[in-house]
């Protein structure tokens, strides 16, 4: 099963999570993260979002963070979806879903994941604002997110 | 020996290239971002000393003190803003 995509074209929740979960009778939990683009941020109004990455280093990172995921919360399994090129406000950006057999497991996974996604894969937003265009700051409050599992984001 | 360097987000539009083969002697990744801030004009911007730039080697995020190797792919961005 494909673990992670990178794509332009938006996805459907509810069957990405039939996908993930299968006919797999051990599973007990599913937890899933929708990320959305807003049409306000740091004070201006958003246009529209540009998403540019890294093609190949972005699905062999999401590939490494999700064996790590499913080593640490024994994870039966895990899906990433993350869109790129130009979205609109309202539109989802991302998608992470994980399975598990209890409740803790797929919460801390899911959120383990988007923190780490978050740090961690080669993505980069532009925004158009009635500003003009302009390139999206790294927050500090995500690198703190992922220090919390242990993990040091070398952006600092 | 040549190495190819890619660009992105805002580096890549600073310098109005994505990607470049490059003929460097550098030790590491430190000596190589040295080599074109060296040559001035739009490099010394994008990749100045001070700037949070990141690194990637081989397509793996790496620290400045990753050594260089023949025909490694080698990439500087600024820190992703995924998710």
């Amino acid at each position: 099963m494909t673990r992670v995509s990178v794509q332009a074209a938006d996805f459907d929740l509810g069957r990405e999570i039939a996908i993930l979960r299968g006919q797999d009778a051990r599973i007990g939990a599913i937890c899933s993260f929708v990320g959305t683009v807003r049409d306000r941020n740091d004070g201006q109004g958003v246009a529209e979002l540009e998403l540019e990455h890294y093609p190949g280093m972005t699905e062999r990172a999401i590939e490494a963070m999700i064996d790590e995921a499913i080593r640490r919360f024994e994870l039966y399994g895990a899906r990433v979806v993350h869109r790129v090129g130009l979205l609109l406000p309202t539109d989802q950006i991302v998608l992470v879903a994980v399975t598990s057999s209890h409740r803790a497991a797929s919460f801390q996974g899911c959120e383990f994941l988007m923190d780490y996604l978050k740090t961690q894969a080669p993505f980069w937003k532009k925004e158009r604002t009635p500003g003009g265009g302009r390139w999206v700051d790294a927050r500090t409050s995500d690198d703190v997110a992922l220090r919390r599992w242990g993990i040091d984001s070398r952006n600092g | 020996m040549k190495v190819s360097v890619r660009y992105f987000a805002s580096i890549r539009e600073t310098l109005g290239q994505s990607a470049e083969t490059v003929e460097t002697s550098a030790a590491t990744l430190a000596n190589l971002r040295d080599e074109l801030i060296a040559r001035g004009g739009a490099y010394a911007d994008a990749l100045a000393r001070g700037k949070a730039v990141r690194m990637a080697c081989g397509q793996v995020m790496c620290d400045e003190s990753a050594p260089l190797q023949e025909g490694a792919e080698v990439a500087f961005f600024p820190p992703v803003t995924g998710g």
